[in-house]
């Protein structure tokens, strides 16, 4: 399905501009582990174009959320849940659309960065195409290497090293990598599951810019513990929350700035706040 | 047995590795001492620093522990010593009639004091390689099966199945393959001389099919099949998740995860069981022994009948042998025994590197 278009000879027109971000939606969805339920009923609408944070604190589900959204939960053995998710109004998890192709479309970043560590740098970011059957060679990989690694922020760093095996880069610079790595498979979603909480002031603020600068290309979902960031990246706000006895579930969701300035639930305002606990 | 045997020496090699590895603990007090050496010259006042001295008090179940891992490696080393150094006296009259020529000399007939370990070398290494050619994609399926393809709730008894075969005797490996494998696996041979008779090691020049390297070859496989598979099962089964989950959040397939992931990381593993998988085809005797017709001259049709291993030789030949041809099988015996020595520590070696380089965050 990644078909890539374009004149490869000058290397300009590598995005197919067919693949657009996409919105999510995602309606009450709840999620177990074994017998334990840790989502319940929670509904999510994910506009295209926008940047959306998860946050709440730790345990109340936001990960377990967000891997349900590319269907990375149904890997865990004892994992199971219920509801609807939609990816443009199509139903991602009884579409007639395999697996591989729902998760080609909805790419993931992870807490921690994940390159193949003995594969080159360029190997990294064409490992998604390759791994989906596409393989480029000569110009045609050169061109994808470049433009996803530079919509990732990092070509200028590793344009020199291209060859060199992507675990010797530092962690802000792999964490980029894996960004690039998914970029290149021209994914209309793209899920971030707290990107930057192994990185330092410097490497975030070069990874929020990456995200600033891709979200017109691919919707972007990303779960975050740090406030000040969510209000700097993000459009949209969903908060989640988990008690010792009940599962997961969204206290309340809707436009970042009215989350952050006038939330209507008492405990959105003390979160937000620092206030917590 | 064999197996038991196996893993004795993997222990006394992995024991010594740890024991290497311990050294590396004086690497802080090392760069202690080149910080010090840098203030020295640095300070303006010129007092002598105090080094700092790093002693670990360990607990006393801790101590227990080491002193018992420790002797228990220690006894392993030695007896391999004392076993070593009896095969070499054994065998000094035999090795010090035939010096070199026993590297060289094709021949095995001691009495007219005309014998080597050459063909016999290379014929031993022919059922080992049949062995592995078999064993080796088989133990990587069986083990990528288990570990990535399997429901979990097979996955425990697959591998204890696995490990059992281990436990099945030689022996009995030796009569099944003799009275049922052997006459079954004649016509495949004779179908292979047939059609691939092309290829030198498919040649026949005899018409006899049974006793062949071949067939002790896949007698043999079946015994390494186990200890291959455990050694990369286990290593397969350490292939970091995340990169793993990475490899399948990109759209991969399982297979292609695999291959992105799990096969590259579990190269050392593939290798490092290989080889301990080689060390016991090569030492493999009493299948080998029912099954063979021996010959001692070298040959590279081992479709046809007609093999040996040095094992397999010894264990036919000793009783019958005169007093000098005993000496030039314990001579053998050493050959074997150095060789096999040489294999499982490099496999050690081998594994443990690659299981380290898994413990390191990557
Ligand atoms: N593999 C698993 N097996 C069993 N329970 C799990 C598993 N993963 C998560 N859980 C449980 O599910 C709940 C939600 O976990 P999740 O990882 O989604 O939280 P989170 O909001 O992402 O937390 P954090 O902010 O700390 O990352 C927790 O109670 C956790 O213990
Ligand atoms: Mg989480």
């Amino acid at each position: 399905m990644t078909t890539i278009t374009g004149n490869w000879d000058d290397g300009a027109q590598v995005i197919d501009l067919t693949r657009s971000p996409a919105s999510m939606r995602a309606h009450n969805v709840s999620a177990w582990f074994g017998n334990h339920k840790v989502l319940e009923r929670v509904s999510l609408d994910i506009s295209a174009h926008q940047v959306t944070a998860l946050i709440g604190p730790s345990g109340c589900g936001k990960s377990t959320f967000l891997r349900i959204l590319n269907r990375m939960h149904e890997l865990v053995p004892s994992a199971s849940l219920a509801g609807t998710v939609l990816l443009d109004g199509e139903d991602i998890y009884r579409g007639p659309k395999p697996v591989t192709d729902i998760r080609r479309q909805i790419g993931m970043v992870f807490q921690k960065p994940n390159p193949f560590p003995a594969m080159s740098i360029a190997d990294n970011v064409l490992s998604g195409l390759r791994l989906s059957g596409t393989r480029l060679h000569g110009r045609s990989a050169h061109a994808v290497v470049q433009q996803s690694l530079e919509r990732a922020g990092l070509w200028n760093e590793v344009r020199r090293r291209l060859s060199e095996p992507g675990g010797a880069l530092s962690g802000g610079q792999q964490q980029r990598l894996c960004i690039a790595r998914a970029l290149a498979v021209e994914p209309r979603v793209l899920l971030m599951d707290e990107p930057c909480s192994a990185l330092d002031p410097t490497s975030t603020g070069v990874i929020e810019e990456t995200m600033a600068h891709i979200a017109h290309d691919v919707t972007i979902v990303i779960v975050t513990h740090n406030m000040q960031q969510a209000q700097r990246v993000s459009q949209q706000c969903a908060f989640f929350l988990a008690t010792h006895d009940t599962p997961g579930y969204i206290v309340e969701s809707g436009p970042t700035e009215q989350m952050f300035s006038e939330p209507e639930d008492p405990r959105t305002r003390d979160y937000v706040h620092g206030r917590f606990g | 047995m064999r197996a038991l045997e196996v893993n004795a020496l993997g222990f006394t090699w992995r024991s010594l590795f740890c024991h290497i590895c311990r050294l590396e603990s004086l690497g802080p007090v090392v760069a202690t001492r080149m910080k010090g050496r840098n203030y020295v010259s640095s300070s303006v006042e010129d007092i002598r620093e105090e080094r700092l001295e790093i002693r670990v008090s360990r607990p006393p179940a801790d101590r227990v522990y080491r002193a018992v891992a420790r002797s228990a490696g220690a006894v392993t080393l030695v007896v391999m010593g004392l076993i070593f150094l009896f095969l070499l006296l054994r065998s000094w009259p035999a090795l010090r009639d035939a010096r070199w020529s026993f590297l060289t000399e094709s021949k095995w007939n001691p009495d007219a004091h005309q014998f080597g370990i050459f063909a016999l070398m290379i014929l031993t290494f022919e059922i080992a390689i049949v062995a592995l050619t078999i064993a080796v994609p088989v133990s990587i399926a069986t083990a990528l099966y288990i570990t990535e393809y399997a429901p979990r709730a097979v996955r425990r008894p697959l591998t204890s199945l696995v490990d059992l075969l281990a436990a099945v005797p030689s022996i009995v490996f030796g009569l099944w393959g003799r009275a049922y494998l052997e006459p079954r696996m004649v016509n495949l041979s004779k179908w292979l001389a047939r059609h691939l008779g092309f290829i030198p090691i498919f040649k026949v020049t005899t018409n006899t099919f049974a006793g062949s390297t071949f067939i002790a070859g896949v007698v043999v496989s079946l015994m390494v099949i186990p200890i291959c598979t455990a050694v990369i099962r286990e290593v397969f089964s350490q292939a970091p998740p995340g990169e793993k989950e990475g490899a399948l959040a990109l759209g991969g397939t399982r297979w292609g995860m695999i291959r992105a992931v799990v096969l590259p990381f579990g190269r050392g593993g593939i290798i490092g069981g290989s080889m301990l998988g080689l060390g016991r085809a090569l030492g493999e005797t009493i299948a080998v022994a029912l099954i063979i017709s021996p010959i001692t001259d070298k040959t590279i049709h081992i479709i046809q009948g007609g093999g040996n291993s040095i094992a397999a030789l010894i264990a036919n030949r000793f009783f019958e042998s005169s007093p000098f041809a005993q000496r030039a099988l314990m001579a053998a015996g050493l050959a074997l025994f150095v060789v096999t020595l040489l294999v499982n520590a490099g496999a050690s070696a081998i594994v443990s590197r690659s299981r380290s380089g898994a413990a390191t965050e990557i």
